[in-house]
């Protein structure tokens, strides 16, 4: 069940990240498995100086430092939470485009899942309201106001009946 | 002299919305008709004060009157003519003028069209609509004015910002804000219902096809920037969960949600207090997504607490207009009459969950875009809320509406049959499988998830087909009765199985643009060449070339295929010398709905240049999609039941009621 739910995050994770990369030439690491852990990693991480855009997309200078420390941590054997964990220690929480859950963050990660249970318990409660409640107001649903009526009168009195709507489709 | 002019007809504009705000609902009070029909002539007055406004400043901008802050700031008299029309809009002053004279424009089409509306209901709608008008005058006329003069008139102006010289994001604004602005049709209608206490299914029939046209706009809108976002910016991105799209697709969320219920509301007369709520929600997103990107807080909080006018005017704007309406909301919803029941499983039951889970995908991106905002203000911590975060969390609720969507159409309304709906959906279903077996086994031991996704996009798609091919009973009948049946569909019909077989279309483009994507990045010098995804491309050389504002420096590529030559690709980067910015223009070879795409980066030292060449397969789809829907949403428009409306009885009464 968990590993269904973890797929099923992936192929979203999958479907609306896009590959944009401003990845320079001379930068790309030689071991294609250690450029691909890069390219990864740099997806997750922010250009501090631009507007939300990851470190893989930008073309900031900032930006191309990050990268290049990023493969020179790869290249000295750190593993990819080692490397996070060296770069958060270096420009804190605001480097990392996913926030991790903490004290802080804990909220931002429950709101979602909460609105959605919110939402589908509301509507459960709702509907077993009403169906408790059972036919009682229809009749007043489509009632007219005194003046309204009196202009009916009116109305029914100097023309032939109107239709009141249109049939239903 | 036509700056003044242009500041004076702002201020009549204002006046007379200082009036509709009033007298048409003291009219209505008192059961005044002549005060009531003020309103339209103050509606269509306003159109043509702020039309005369925006039209002055257009005028500006192309006699490059550079005595004007404004123009000075955006504009340059070597900037070639269309881009002097379209920096109109390119700056903050000039896009909130249009935004005003798109709302007027709404208001006096209310005015216009809207003789068949309840009197009472139309003076009540377009007063509301004036209040929000005044708010936006005075926010312009106060902190924002284009108008404004220079003491000592420069000879040269700064130029517009070369990013936004461009005709892609020429036509996205505006789309954009007749998307947001129009939303505010459906906002005024679910006040003016509050303030009445009185709201019936031919309220509803009134609002669809307002927020349908609005939510075409928004589409188209959205759609644009993508693109433009996609070949401008020169990496091959088309959406970057970037606070200001968010800005955009929370709107879009809400008011897809809003179309749905105002169906059951239309057809069932159920969902109506949760239609006014939807109304009332779409709009406040479209105005919070004007504060976000006109105030400068996301920039940096900072930013806005230092030079705060137009950041905290624009708050207030927010606070009053969705406080306000809020409260009445609490305030007046208890009244109104719920009506139609059904049970779970019925047309209504699908369109409440397609709510449920877009009001909570619209919830995600509000509460990422705006909590790192929240947290540094209260605890000073900086985070940042990028794409993985919005991937991990938004993506997931798009599941199960996609699995949904086909299932809506084909159940009836009150009470539906799940396993009919299931059997008639068999077809869509052996598709989806076929898809999922053909991908699987074309690309094995490649992604899992791609093939996974084109068969859920597949199936929303056959989907839409079947629920055609279920009303005109193909196959079951002769085809010449099948195609009868097919023309005497409603056009609404035609149009759900459009917008929805538009999203399973987009799908498509998103998992292979995501998945197969292949490139190639590298230094090139001339007569070296690169093969990407089966493509043969050859620097021919570098020249350089002189713009009206701009120089470039061009690449000629020929590209060939198997042997095939194809047209050559001339990616640029233009400098312009006024901003001292440079942009990269992409080059695009389109094959069926694959895209070559070809952008240039720094040139090295010894004559070559960094080049970055993509294979996006079938990446036109993205937004294929988007246009799709919008078709649909166009047949659903021109469909005789809504453009009827409140059907002739209600004219006739009037005629009558004129003679009373």
């Amino acid at each position: 069940m968990k590993r269904a739910a973890i797929i099923l995050a992936l192929a979203l994770a999958v479907l609306a990240g896009s590959p944009v990369r401003a990845v320079q030439p001379d930068e790309i690491m030689a071991d294609p498995l250690k450029e691909a852990r890069a390219r990864e990693l740099s997806k997750e991480l922010r250009c501090m100086v631009c507007q939300n855009q990851s470190i893989d997309d930008s073309d900031a200078p900032l930006a191309r430092d990050l990268r290049l420390l990023v493969r020179e941590r790869i290249a000295a054997g750190d593993t990819d939470s080692q490397v996070v964990e060296f770069l958060v220690a270096r420009y804190g929480e605001f480097v990392l485009l996913k926030p991790r859950v903490n004290r802080h963050t804990v909220l931002l990660w429950l709101l979602p899942p909460l609105a959605l249970m919110g939402g589908g318990i509301a509507l459960w409660v709702y509907s077993r309201r009403r169906n408790r409640a059972g036919n009682v107001d229809r009749e007043s649903l489509m009632k007219l106001t005194p003046s309204e009526e009196a202009r009916l009168e009116k109305l029914l009195g100097a023309e032939p009946p109107l239709r009141s709507d249109e049939p239903q489709t | 002299m036509i700056a003044e002019a242009g500041h004076y007809a702002l201020v009549l504009a204002l006046g007379l919305a200082l009036i509709q705000s009033v007298v048409p609902i003291a009219g209505a009070r008192r059961g005044d008709v002549a005060l009531m029909e003020m309103a339209c002539s103050t509606a269509l007055a306003q159109l043509l004060f702020v039309g005369a406004s925006f039209v002055l400043l257009t005028a500006l901008h192309v006699t490059s009157d550079f005595s004007v802050i404004n123009v000075f700031e955006n504009s340059h008299s070597a900037k070639p003519l269309i881009y002097k029309v379209t920096g109109v809009w390119g700056n903050h002053e000039g896009s909130m003028l249009l935004w005003v004279a798109i709302l007027a424009l709404f208001g006096a089409l209310v005015a216009a069209f809207g003789n068949n509306l309840p009197m009472s209901l139309r003076a009540h709608v377009l007063a509301v609509q004036a209040w929000i008008a005044s708010a936006f005058y005075l926010f312009i006329l106060l902190t924002s004015n284009p108008f404004a003069r220079i003491a000592q008139p420069p000879i040269e102006g700064r130029d517009l910002n070369p990013i936004l010289q461009d005709i892609g994001l020429a036509v996205h604004p505006p789309m954009l804000y007749l998307g947001y602005v129009g939303f505010s049709i459906s906002f005024s209608f679910a006040v003016a219902a509050l303030l009445e206490g009185r709201i019936d299914a031919a309220w509803a029939r009134w609002v669809r096809p307002w927020t349908l046209m609005a939510w075409i706009f928004l589409t188209l809108g959205i759609a644009m920037g993508s693109y433009w976002a996609y070949y401008e910016l020169g990496w091959g991105g088309w959406w970057f969960w970037d606070p200001v799209e968010n800005a955009s697709l929370m709107p879009w969320l809400a008011g897809t949600a809003l179309l749905h219920s105002a169906l059951v509301m239309e057809k069932r007369n159920a969902l109506k207090v949760w239609t006014i709520l939807l109304s009332i929600l779409t709009f406040s997103l479209s105005l919070l997504g004007t504060f976000l990107v006109r105030s400068g807080v996301l920039t940096s909080v900072h930013a806005f607490a230092t030079d705060p006018a137009r950041g905290v005017f624009i708050l207030l704007i927010l606070c009053v207009f969705i406080g306000g309406s809020l409260s009445l909301f609490a305030l007046r919803a208890p009244q109104l009459k719920q009506g139609g029941l059904f049970a779970p499983i019925s047309r209504e039951g699908a369109l409440v969950l397609n709510n449920l889970f877009l009001t909570t995908a619209c919830a995600t991106v509000f509460v990422g875009t705006l909590y790192p905002l929240g947290l540094e203000v209260l605890t000073g911590d900086k985070i940042s809320v990028g794409a993985p975060f919005f991937n991990l969390t938004f993506g997931p609720l798009f599941v199960p509406l996609l699995l949904a969507v086909p299932f809506g159409p084909m159940l009836a309304w009150k009470r539906g049959d799940l396993l009919a709906a299931a059997q008639r959906l068999t077809a869509a279903g052996i598709a989806a499988l076929v898809a999922l077996a053909v991908t699987w086994a074309w690309t094995r031991g490649g992604p899992v998830l791609a093939p996974l996704a084109i068969a859920l996009a597949v199936f929303v798609i056959a989907g839409a087909l079947s629920d055609l091919a279920e009303r005109t009973a193909l196959f079951r009948i002769p085809l010449s009765l099948s195609l009868r049946r097919a023309r005497g569909l409603p056009r609404s019909a035609w149009g759900t199985a459009f917008a929805h077989a538009g999203l399973g279309v987009a799908l498509i483009g998103i998992a292979c643009e995501a998945t197969w994507n292949s490139e190639y990045i590298a230094t090139m010098k001339p007569d070296q060449t690169a093969s990407v995804a089966g493509y043969e491309l050859k620097l021919e050389g570098l020249t350089q070339r002189q713009g009206p504002n701009y120089r470039e420096t061009v690449a000629q590529f020929s590209v060939s295929r198997d042997g095939e030559k194809l047209p050559a690709m001339l990616p640029s980067k233009r400098s312009f010398t006024t901003r001292g910015m440079s942009t990269t223009e992409a080059a695009l070879l389109t094959r069926g709905a694959s895209q070559l795409y070809l952008s240039l980066g720094d040139a090295s030292a010894d004559g070559g240049i960094a080049v970055r060449i993509y294979h996006k397969p079938l990446v036109l789809l993205i937004w294929w999609g988007p246009v799709l829907m919008a078709f649909g949403g166009l047949l659903s428009l021109s469909d005789r039941r809504l453009r009827v409306g409140a059907p002739k009885p209600a004219r006739a009464a009037r005629r009558l009621q004129a003679a009373e």
